[in-house]
């Protein structure tokens, strides 16, 4: 188990700066993700121009690796259709939970950075409440999502 | 300062850390360094064996059989009840009821002494300090009998404010619900001051004594509560385990709060009788191995003396209060000028979570979270704290570890 593979440079720094922080108002899309026990917060918003995320932005306040992963995320599906984004959700979420995981790395950028994080199980959770909560947001849900 | 320039009160902690076999392993390939005490005991060999003898000689169900085995297995677990007793200095041990633990004891005095009286217009009284345990149990029974919970507030140093404890105590007051040491930020409760003026109020009181009980000497005829709750797993016996002390009169009007076997006299479809104290509350077979390793914990603790206990874990405090101060960022939650040895923290704006998991690569155990005082967090606006939570059979040494750690998860964060 080596923390430089939880914590690489990529995730340090979108911690420490995290990309598309914010409100976006006015958004078509948004929703709460909130992970009580741990006391991860964010809640994600999108523009949508027909299936299309023309803009996606993000804020609330989590460790690191969930500030991050939300950071990446936004980055990564700005332009994406729903269809992709749901292609790209999956492979994440294999690449979180399997160490056998059949993923292209070279499909997904700098979110590949997240590959450490499957060997700290306790903190899957943190990676994946961004993408959970993406999903609930284009899904018009209202309910505020946890991954606990 | 290094470590053993320390005084110490002549504390033998490496041959009592030798009683302890989990202690000698390494964790991330360092030795580990165990501080999330205040979550979960480590048990002394001594405990280990007395559970598994148990299950290896004597193990049979209690109260019924004729037989010998279950003879020697209802006699070690009437004998923990004497242990407990005088341990806590109770009058009588059928004041010693066992349970699952301190939760349930709380909702068993909800449930049995509360709720068959409370009504629309009384009050249960608790304060800021709360864990969840004794906090939800009286929501509930709130709830179903129309009552109020009020909250006694704390002030920023972690202290329950007495001057307003004493206008919020009433006749209303059915019931005064008090942390005798806080777990979130180890605020030790000056319970006495509150307990003599719920006295003259007429109110009773039940004290939760879960994270006090490890770490002080407790004699609650000297107290002079009415309940007071308490877990073995906090004090080096096995989970899953706990006793509610109750006043005899009071458990003596309360009814039966589950049904089962071992609660009852006679059972005919028209009416059942029930079973005196303390079986009247312990329906169905109990965990037996649980009060038999109880007893065993207890004697172990009372080895080694709980007023030495209180004094070298006070030294461990201190030195780490002195220590993680010097720590530039790093903020102690919860300054109460009498704490149990406990440091709730928060470091910069690295999020406790990655403080715990950065430290544990370290081989260092603390906890990270709101500690099930969620109140607690939201009162010091702050999602989660990191806990590092002390026993006596932690070192000075383990101390600097602590501090290296985080001193080491600044610079893997980059700060």
């Amino acid at each position: 188990m080596d923390l430089k593979d939880l914590y690489r440079d990529v995730i340090v720094d979108h911690n420490r700066n995290p990309r598309n922080f914010g409100k976006l108002e006015p958004a078509d899309a948004r929703a709460d993700g909130h992970n009580p026990l741990c006391g991860d917060r964010l809640t994600v918003y999108a523009k949508l121009d027909g299936e299309q995320i023309s803009d996606v932005k993000f804020e609330g306040s989590g460790c690191a690796i969930s500030v991050a992963s939300a950071s990446l995320l936004t980055e990564a599906v700005k332009g994406k259709t729903r269809a992709e984004v749901q292609a790209l959700f999956d492979d994440v979420h294999a690449l979180l939970t399997q160490h056998d995981a059949n993923v292209d790395l070279s499909k997904l950028g700098k979110l590949a950075a997240l590959s450490g994080v499957r060997e700290f199980p306790a903190r899957v959770k943190c990676a994946s409440l961004c993408w959970h909560t993406l999903n609930a947001a284009l899904d018009s849900q209202a309910e505020p999502v946890s991954t606990e | 300062m290094s470590a053993n320039l320390r005084p110490v009160t002549g504390f033998d902690v490496e041959a009592i850390r030798r009683d302890f076999p989990i202690l000698h392993q390494q964790v991330n390939g360092k030795p580990l360094v165990y501080l999330d005490n205040a979550a979960s005991s480590q048990h002394p060999r001594s405990v280990i064996e007395a559970i598994s003898s148990y299950y290896e000689r004597d193990h049979a169900n209690v109260h019924r059989g004729v037989h010998a085995l279950s003879q020697r297995a209802t006699d070690a677990f009437e004998g923990a009840r004497d242990v407990i007793r005088r341990f806590i200095n109770a009058a009588d041990t059928k004041e010693i009821i066992y349970t699952r633990g301190t939760t349930e004891a709380v909702n068993l005095v909800a449930q049995s002494f509360l709720r068959p009286t409370l009504k629309a217009g009384d009050e249960v009284l608790i304060s800021a300090l709360e864990h969840h345990a004794n906090i939800v149990p009286w929501q509930l029974v709130c709830e179903q009998t129309g009552a109020k919970l009020k909250v006694i507030p704390i002030d920023d140093r972690g202290v329950v404010d007495f001057a307003a404890f004493e206008k919020l105590i009433g006749p209303q007051t059915k019931l005064l619900a008090l942390a005798h040491v806080s777990n979130a930020l180890g605020t030790i409760v000056p319970v006495a001051k509150y307990i003599a003026v719920a006295k003259r109020h007429g109110v009773p009181v039940l004290l939760d004594g879960a994270q006090a009980i490890p770490h002080t000497r407790v004699d609650v005829r000297a107290l002079d509560c009415d309940f007071y709750c308490f877990s073995a797993h906090k004090m080096l016996g096995p989970t899953g385990f706990g006793v509610l002390y109750g006043r005899k009169a009071l458990l003596e009007k309360m009814p039966p709060w589950q049904g089962g076997g071992d609660m009852i006299l006679t059972v005919t479809f028209e009416k059942s009788t029930f079973n005196q104290l303390p079986w009247k509350f312990e329906a169905g077979t109990p965990h037996i191995a649980g009060a038999v390793g109880l007893a065993a914990a207890i004697e172990y603790l009372e080895g080694i003396g709980m007023d030495r206990i209180a004094a070298y874990e006070h030294e461990l405090l201190t030195y780490a209060t002195e220590r993680l101060s010097k720590i530039p960022g790093l903020r102690i939650v919860g300054t109460a000028p009498e704490k149990a040895a406990v440091i709730s923290f928060v470091f910069d704006d690295i999020h406790p979570h990655d403080i715990g998991t950065i430290v544990d690569t370290e081989g260092v155990a603390i906890r990270t979270g709101h500690h099930c005082a969620m109140p607690v967090m939201d009162f010091f606006k702050i999602p989660a704290t990191a806990r590092a939570s002390f026993s006596f059979y932690n070192t000075f040494e383990e101390i600097d570890r602590l501090a290296a750690a985080l001193e080491h998860t600044r610079r893997v964060l980059g700060g």
